[in-house]
């Protein structure tokens, strides 16, 4: 039997380079064996992935298309299809979940420096799945046909309309239509089911291999290929099966009870997963009193509503959205300091990051409340926050006091 | 990680004027006592629901057959909801009234309850039906201090009686009272009862997969926890040489 099974193995890496890949990958690709919690968030977010393709695809087979059919079918996979209530949770608390993860995975990367050279590149591809995922979300979102599906994709297609000359086209380019109908559920759908899936798994793959050439970085912010050993094995790597599968197969089942306990035990987290007012079958006659996105989306919704109109048209606050998503992928040329981590940073890095959190944590509850005048200036003072961190890194990096990096890395 | 540590509590320290913004109130909503263990509250809250509220109202996400869940039999649901002769079991809830007709003497459609407590929620629900009271300013003689001006009337009148709405002003401020007027054949504490009944009866129907959801929850979990237990000893046997 297992002569038989090399043989076949044989016969397969002849022709196709599976040996080599799995060493190169798997059992011989050297990780610095110092990763702390928060270098679960990678894994964890391929994991997300998984699971929203997979209950995707079975929810695709229930669902409709149709703003007539929609909104019923989404009850229908709720109540007749088997387990279709389960499937249904599974994504939804997927989305979310997902965006949890990746949060805390970019705050990782912010943390311990790991967009520095030589991960430049790496830090941008992640970037472009973050977008794309955007995207993914704000598609699916629509699928239900509730109110806030409407709703939110109105809001949201209609800041696209404010660009100058081109936005009234470029709206209708992506509802397809005059106003979000039908149409747009078609087109939204397949390019949430088809389209962007697709991409995303491909950049995915595309940021793997960007990780695995250049090496793993570690919370010590210091490249452990400086020293190896006689095999050219960094001394202070270890292979990544079996130590960090199994680690990270540690850190799978964790999040994993976390996840199935906001499944069965609060599937629309009080709100914020799903929306109460998206129980409601959209209604393009009955505009909602409050309309928030999802929690995910809220920092930069109120940044838009930060910035006053000028000359009548939102365009400067749909810019400044934009630019406070974009700016993330310039972050490798914007940190001067001498060191990548946290830990050797000075006292005015950490306080920057700190005010950072805030600003992004504030902003985003603010985007899920009403724009009371109080509101919109606290959020005017966040979204200063909130730029000045980027925009003031080339300063206060080169300034700042920082603590001399060790040689090896460290375990604390 | 004692940086990161600081840093956690110089974030905490920083967002309390943040959460300080955070509070405002809301109308008071009273809670309703839900309990989807009490079946037999649902049974009851379902002869309610066919008698008085699918009148007007449909439930179209809802299947009769499906109130097997909530233990009545096939018998029960015929005959204990008075369904039609010929009507089918595996059909969806209907409302008698034609949704135009309702339309005409209303003034709006009345909407669809199969997922009404997950858009309100099952207090608002609960309080909605105890809050009408006589007014004589509207069409259909009747107003809710919680859907102010709401198109539908008080169709439980004949079991709560009727209600009427003091508005006492001291010290500039206005408090509204609903005091009963004309009693009903229910006592008060009958009609709550009755009331959350019909809530708790509504909240299966929102989601029906609730009544069995909880329960496996805690299997996966208890399943979770053992392999994580397991994979936790792995880790430590297989990292034993790491330092």
């Amino acid at each position: 039997m297992m002569k038989l099974l090399n043989g076949l193995i044989g016969w397969i890496d002849a022709r196709f380079p599976l040996i080599s890949t799995y060493k190169a990958h798997v059992s011989e690709y050297y990780a610095p064996k110092n990763f702390n919690f928060w270098y679960f968030f990678g894994s964890l977010a391929l994991l997300v992935l998984v699971i929203q393709i997979v209950s995707g695809i079975f929810l695709t087979m229930n669902y409709k298309p149709d703003a007539l059919l929609a909104f019923a079918s989404v009850e229908y996979i709720m109540r007749d299809v088997q387990w279709g209530w389960l499937l249904r949770y599974i994504h939804s608390t997927g989305a979310s979940m997902f965006f949890v993860v990746l949060y805390l995975h970019m705050f990782r990367g912010l943390m311990y420096g790991s967009y520095r050279k030589p991960r430049e590149l790496l830090w941008i591809i992640g970037m472009i799945i973050y977008l794309a995922l955007m995207g993914e979300a704000f598609m699916g979102y629509l699928l239900p046909w509730g109110q806030m599906s409407f709703w939110g994709a109105q809001v949201i297609v209609n800041l696209f309309s404010s660009v100058p000359f081109i936005g009234q086209d470029l709206a209708l380019l992506i509802r397809g239509d005059f106003v979000v109908s039908d149409t747009t559920l078609n087109r939204f759908f397949a390019l949430h089911v088809v389209a962007i899936p697709l991409i995303v798994v491909l950049i995915v793959v595309a940021h793997v291999v960007a990780l695995h050439e250049v090496g793993s970085n570690n919370p010590d912010g210091i490249e452990i290929k400086k020293h190896k050993d006689a095999n050219g094995n960094p001394l202070d790597g270890i292979p990544f099966h079996p130590y960090y599968t199994v680690k990270d197969g540690l850190g799978a089942v964790g999040f994993l009870i976390i996840f199935c306990a906001i499944i069965f035990f609060a599937p629309d987290m009080g709100g914020y997963f799903l929306e109460y007012n998206n129980f409601v079958p959209a209604n393009p006659m009955k505009t909602p009193e409050h309309i928030a996105p999802v929690w995910y989306f809220t920092p930069y919704y109120a940044i838009l509503r930060a910035v006053p109109p000028m000359f009548g048209s939102q365009f400067p606050g749909v810019v400044a959205m934009g630019v406070a998503t974009v700016i993330f992928f310039f972050l490798p040329w914007l940190d001067r300091g001498k060191v990548k981590s946290i830990r050797y940073r000075g006292p005015i890095y950490k306080t920057f990051l700190a005010l950072f959190v805030i600003s992004f944590v504030g902003l985003g509850w603010l985007g899920l409340m009403p724009a009371t005048p109080l509101y919109t200036w606290v959020s005017r003072v966040l979204a200063v926050v909130y730029f000045a961190f980027f925009l003031l890194m080339p300063w206060y990096t080169k300034i700042d006091k920082t603590k001399p990096e060790p040689d090896r890395v460290t375990s604390k | 990680m004692k940086a990161i540590k600081k840093l956690c509590m110089l974030a905490l320290l920083l967002m309390v004027p943040v959460l300080a913004v955070a509070s405002g109130a809301e109308g008071h909503l009273d809670k309703a006592p839900v309990d989807l263990k009490d079946k037999v509250s649902m049974q009851r809250g379902a002869k309610l629901f066919t008698f008085y509220c699918l009148s007007c109202h449909s439930a179209s996400y809802m299947r009769y057959n499906r109130l097997k869940d909530i233990g009545m039999s096939e018998e029960q649901i015929k005959k204990d909801l008075l369904l039609p002769e010929g009507a089918k079991l595996g059909s969806t809830m209907p409302a008698a009234m034609d949704k135009e007709a309702a339309k005409q003497v209303y003034g709006v459609a009345p909407p669809d309850l199969s997922v009404i407590t997950r858009s309100r929620s099952p207090d608002w629900i609960y309080t909605y039906l105890r809050s009408f009271h006589v007014d004589s300013k509207r069409p259909s003689g009747w107003n809710n201090v919680i859907f102010p001006n709401v198109g539908m009337p008080n169709v439980l009148a004949e079991l709560q009686g009727e209600q009427e709405l003091k508005v006492e002003k001291r010290d500039g401020h206005e408090t509204k009272k609903l005091v009963l007027a004309k009693h009903g054949s229910m006592k008060p504490a009958e009609f709550d009862t009755a009331i959350a009944d019909l809530t708790n009866f509504l909240v299966f129907v929102g989601e029906p997969a609730k009544l069995v959801r909880y329960n496996l929850g805690y299997i996966v979990l208890g399943f979770l926890s053992v392999l994580f237990v397991l994979i936790y000893a792995l880790k430590k046997e297989i990292w034993k040489d790491i330092h």
